[in-house]
């Protein structure tokens, strides 16, 4: 369909991600998709599209991109200092570009990661059913891995009008220090001084990414009676995994099975949340029940249906 | 412990441990479980995934809270000692042994006081559970490597394994579906492609498979590779 952007500087890690690839977990595909889920939401809304179109998730340093047809895009999420034609970009907002503009990033300012939507969403071959961008299995996006110079990015043809700005008051502000609430278990009573976990906050390590978080802080300690190691068994995005130095790994989307202990797993929207954190960040951990945890989800999932109709036109 | 286990993993997700141990009983509880568990399909449930020992049923909980599904999945799971499971898959893989295709067969007939040759025989001899997929797309965890032709990973992991490479791991052996870093001592390769994300069945190998290997010659891993879609 159209070619909408050249690309003339990649950025350091900018993917094609939609909300992720479902159905293949069994045969060890994991599900990628957006990280900041609420941010990917919203960036599509803003262009009025509805559904599970594909973005340009950006990660710290931006890319610098041409544009080569008119149309309606969108930027939500961390705030990474996005600059239209040498003047700052509105984000949360839906932005009308022409042929010839540029966009540039100047560097990261909030968060980590944002989201570029246009209208129609980017248009590239669909694998098992998602345009997620897995660079490990080589599918997905553009060719299976992150955009470079010179890749032209086209649309499909959008069926709303552009959207509505997110009222200032729902622009999510992105603390370099949250609080994350995490279901316990399956494996939580391997450890012996589990109230250290909860009580004082881990720091993001350089080795973060759309794999796994590394973070660093209290040595979680296994019992004597307990195996450092587990049978392997299916994980889930946000599982805290604990290998035998005590220091946990909090994954992200690109891992299907593990064999490491897991003291548990972080709520879906704080996973949300902790992907927009860089290395030096804080996370501190609170315990929550899986029945809690589910009203917490439902109502946000709701309150993001809310928006829908709230930021879209037709 | 008592048997099944049931256990949140997280807002959307349900941990069923069928089996302590991983052994050919357990294998046969998770074929089961699935079956039992898929047909009829439950709304709100987006994928069963089997382990060694669990099933971990990934659900939407828009649709299902924790406990109405663990109580659903409970009540399924009677079923499991009634329910009669289809012979599995049969899936007969090509391998040629040794050589550039298998780099550490040597080290792996030394490692156990064998030639290559007896090596070559007891695995091509073997049949292999799949009991589950992961790490890469398409990876089969496999059960059933014999005693005599164990070995140790690599004590510093390859950069690059191609695709097709057939290895060795402690107890374990596996094959790569797709290159990737990997510390596995490698035997052999097949021709096959395990994963092949453009076809309407993207996987050569699914959970609940039994796997054999066949050993072929240079010449007709050459021809199988041209051949094969």
């Amino acid at each position: 369909m159209t070619a909408v952007f050249k690309v003339l500087f990649p950025g350091a890690f900018t993917t094609i991600q939609d909300e992720g690839r479902f159905g293949y977990q069994a045969f060890g595909v994991p599900a990628s998709g957006s990280l900041d889920f609420y941010a990917y939401r919203v960036a599509n809304f803003l262009v009025g599209n509805s559904g599970d179109a594909a973005t340009l998730e950006i990660t710290v340093l931006g890319p610098k991109l041409e544009v080569t047809a008119p149309g309606c895009i969108a930027l939500a999420g961390g705030n990474l200092q996005p600059f239209l034609n040498q003047l700052p970009m509105p984000q949360w907002a839906p932005v009308e570009v022409k042929k010839g503009d540029v966009i540039l990033f100047k560097g990261v300012k909030t968060g980590c990661r944002a989201y570029l939507s246009v209208e129609g969403g980017f248009d590239v071959p669909e694998v098992m059913g998602s345009r997620s961008t897995y660079p490990k299995g080589g599918i997905g996006g553009i060719s299976g891995r992150p955009i470079k110079a010179g890749d032209v990015l086209r649309k499909r043809k959008g069926n709303n009008p552009c959207g509505k700005a997110l009222p200032e008051n729902l622009i999510p502000s992105y603390p370099r220090e949250i609080t994350c609430h995490v279901i316990p278990g399956p494996q939580v009573d391997f450890f012996e001084n589990i109230g250290d976990f909860y009580n004082t906050p881990y720091e993001v390590t350089s080795k973060a990414d759309r794999m796994g978080y590394r973070l660093k802080g209290p040595c979680l300690v296994f019992k004597k009676e307990v195996p450092a190691s587990i049978i392997s068994e299916a994980i889930v995005p946000g599982a805290i995994q604990v290998p035998a130095d005590g220091q946990p790994i909090v994954l992200m989307v690109e891992q299907t099975v593990g064999g490491y202990a897991k003291a548990g797993v972080i709520t879906t929207p704080d996973r949300w949340r902790l992907a927009q954190l860089r290395p030096g960040d804080k996370v501190l951990f609170e315990p929550v029940g899986v029945l809690e945890a589910q009203k917490q989800l439902r109502d946000i999932l709701t309150d993001l249906e809310k928006l829908k109709t709230l930021l879209m036109r037709a | 412990m008592q048997y099944p286990l049931f256990q949140p993993l997280g807002d959307r997700g349900l941990l069923v441990t069928l089996a302590p141990a991983i052994d050919e009983e357990g294998f046969q509880k998770v074929r089961k479980a699935r079956q039992v568990l898929t047909h009829p399909a439950v709304e709100g449930i987006i994928e069963i995934i089997p382990g060694y020992v669990t099933v971990f049923i990934l659900y939407d909980p828009m649709i299902l809270a924790f406990q109405q599904l663990a109580a659903m999945v409970e009540k399924r799971l009677v079923d499991m000692q009634t329910v009669t499971l289809p012979s599995p898959r049969k899936v007969v893989i090509p391998v040629a042994y040794g050589g550039d295709f298998g780099p550490d067969l040597p080290f792996v007939a030394a490692h156990n006081h064998l030639s290559p040759e007896d090596v070559v025989a007891i695995h091509s001899n073997g049949r292999y559970p799949v009991y589950m997929l992961g790490f890469t797309p398409g990876f089969p965890y496999l059960g059933g490597l014999s005693e005599k032709i164990q070995a140790p990973r690599l004590e510093t992991p390859r950069t690059h394994v191609p695709a097709g490479a057939v290895g060795i791991a402690n107890n374990q052996t596996g094959i790569y579906p797709v290159a990737s870093p990997g510390g596995w001592r490698l035997i052999g390769r097949t021709p096959l492609k395990l994963f092949n994300p453009g076809a309407a069945a993207p996987f050569l190998i699914q959970p609940g498979d039994l796997i054999t290997f066949r050993a072929i010659s240079p010449s007709e891993y050459d021809h199988i590779r041209e051949t094969a879609p």
